[in-house]
């Protein structure tokens, strides 16, 4: 069995991966809920039936093929911090690190597949991969669901579909999700509009860490809101189609920020920069709203490529409950803001002066890249 | 009393609130008492609270309403919380569901994995069932509109019955 400082330590496999469309998309999820035919649903059943449940999925869980040498905890056991790392990290939600008693979260190796139990229903799993790759994702997590599937019969009906705590979870049970970077459609003040016309046909856009969180670092979910009537293929086709229209928005938009205020792209990188490699005291927001200026800067070839993996890495390494755990003990939101800087600027050290002549490059006359100074 | 929240510590903090003619009574420590932001008892909507723990003592103000005899879920509850109690709920409350799955879904079958366990043909099989059975409560009741609609349905999923039979 993993430790959880084994878990910390190791990077997840979508951060080391570069998956398509890696520029744009960070990651996609599956979700999937799955409940046993008899028991009460986790928020309805007592303490005792939850422990009872717990104690029936968790050997199974563990011993599904993917989970290998896996890391399984119950909740209880696991402090604040060190569940809020597992939020921060996607891989257990903010409700379930909420809950007490009864809980647990088993995670394979690279964190590929998490694996809740009662949750809101008694399974939630998750599949998480690099990059723009839903199907793929689909397709582990629906092998783990049948697997699983053998030696738990899940309760299910012919009408609803997976039998789920909550009515807007039946059917397939599955809500499929990709994390988008989109600076340029934010910056271009397009990005609402983008928001309404995909809610309109029924996909929820939320931020960083899902519903009610604001969309820091420009970073937005879009995920299906219907989980009923349709196949997942279909809804996954439905999904990705939607997604590869915004990454288009998101490309002409960045084309078109570089073609008529090259200046505003080369400032914001700029102070962004000078920011994250020379402040001492830095709020979370600040931080993310710099990194993904960075994170721009790489796409647009202002800094090296090879440099998108670190800035993940920092969204992660600056949110709260990292820091904390890093510095092995609880922190005041001061304490945080100076840590989180030293940690940025040490990250960054290696970091090269941003090239600001990739962002001028189409702008201008025949001049080219040696008329900047 | 043990706290309703975290089931750890003893309860100091009684609320009891009605809501539309319902009686919830619940009980917290002061820990959750103050992480729940009960200052104020007017200020925060009891069955919120109730979602997601199941262990709120309601008293029953509807003797005779629908109760799911699985796990003890009733109509009001439900209503309420927006949850079901357990799978076997469905049975009990699905059906006057359609107007609040319309709402949420694209449509209100499902067509998507079909669990081994479950077996295509069985679960055509039963589906036919219900649809049949539902046809003849809709003529009873004189809804003519939805008895079409069901008549439609039960056709095309006869025919694809059927041609699976023969081949
Ligand atoms: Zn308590
Ligand atoms: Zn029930």
């Amino acid at each position: 069995m993993m430790k959880f400082t084994t878990l910390l330590r190791r990077r997840p496999e979508w951060m080391e991966h570069d998956g398509p469309c890696r520029d744009i998309v960070l990651t996609s999820r599956i979700r999937l809920a799955r409940n046993l035919d008899g028991p009460p649903f986790p928020g309805w059943a007592k303490k005792e039936n939850r422990v009872e449940i717990m104690e029936q999925l968790r050997p199974r869980v563990e011993s599904l093929s993917v989970m290998k040498d896996c890391f399984s905890e119950d909740l209880a056991n696991l402090d604040a911090i060190k569940k809020q790392v597992l939020v921060e990290k996607h891989l257990i939600s903010r409700e379930q690190a909420a809950k007490s008693g009864g809980c647990a979260a088993v995670i394979n190796r690279d964190q590929s597949y998490s694996i809740m139990i009662n949750e809101e229903d008694h399974l939630r799993m998750q599949s998480i991969r690099s990059g723009l790759d839903l199907t793929a994702a689909h397709a582990g997590l629906d092998r783990l669901d049948t697997e699983l599937e053998d030696q738990v019969p899940f309760a299910w009906d012919r009408r609803f579909g997976y039998l789920t705590a909550c009515p807007t979870n039946l059917g397939t049970g599955m809500r499929a999700s990709a994390m988008l970077h989109l600076p340029a459609l934010v910056l271009c003040d397009q990005v609402t509009s983008i928001i309404n016309a995909a809610n309109k046909i029924g996909l929820a856009v939320r931020g960083l860490y899902g519903e009610g969180t604001e969309a820091l670092s420009n970073l937005f979910q879009v995920s299906n809101q219907r989980t009923l009537g349709d196949s997942e293929a279909e809804i996954l086709a439905r999904l990705e189609k939607v997604i590869r229209q915004i990454i288009t928005h998101e490309r002409n938009a960045r084309r078109k920020l570089l073609e008529d205020n090259p200046q505003k792209v080369c400032d914001n990188i700029g102070r962004a920069y000078a920011a994250l490699r020379f402040a001492h005291i830095m709020e979370s927001k600040e931080a993310l709203t710099h990194l993904s200026m960075l994170r721009l800067g790489t796409d647009v070839g202002v800094f090296p490529a090879a440099e998108t993996k670190l800035i993940d890495t920092l969204l992660l390494e600056i949110q709260p409950a990292h820091l904390q755990i890093a510095s092995q003990r609880k922190l005041t939101a001061e304490e945080r803001d100076i840590l989180r800087a030293e940690t940025l600027r040490r990250r960054l050290t290696h970091l090269p002066e941003p090239d600001m002549r990739a962002c001028q490059e189409s702008d201008g006359p025949a001049g080219g890249p040696d008329v900047v100074i | 009393m043990k706290c309703d929240v975290c089931d750890e510590n003893t309860a100091t903090v009684f609320l009891t609130q009605i809501v539309k003619g319902d009686m919830q009574k619940i009980n917290l420590c002061e820990h959750c008492a103050k992480e729940k932001g009960v200052t104020d008892p007017t200020g925060f909507a009891l069955a919120d609270m109730l979602l997601g723990f199941g262990h709120g003592e309601r008293v029953e103000t509807h003797p005779q309403e629908k109760t799911c005899r699985a796990c003890g879920m009733t109509q009001t509850t439900f209503r309420k919380t927006g949850r079901l109690g357990c799978a076997r709920c469905y049975s009990v409350f699905g059906e006057g569901m359609d107007g609040l799955l319309k709402a949420m879904h694209t449509k209100v079958c499902h067509t998507g994995k079909v669990p081994a366990h479950a077996g295509q043909l069985k679960a055509e099989e039963d589906l036919l069932a219900r649809l049949r059975s539902e046809l003849d409560a809709a003529v009873g009741e004189e809804h003519f509109e939805e008895a079409a609609r069901l008549k439609i349905e039960i056709n095309s999923l006869e025919k694809k019955l059927r041609s699976r039979v023969s081949v």
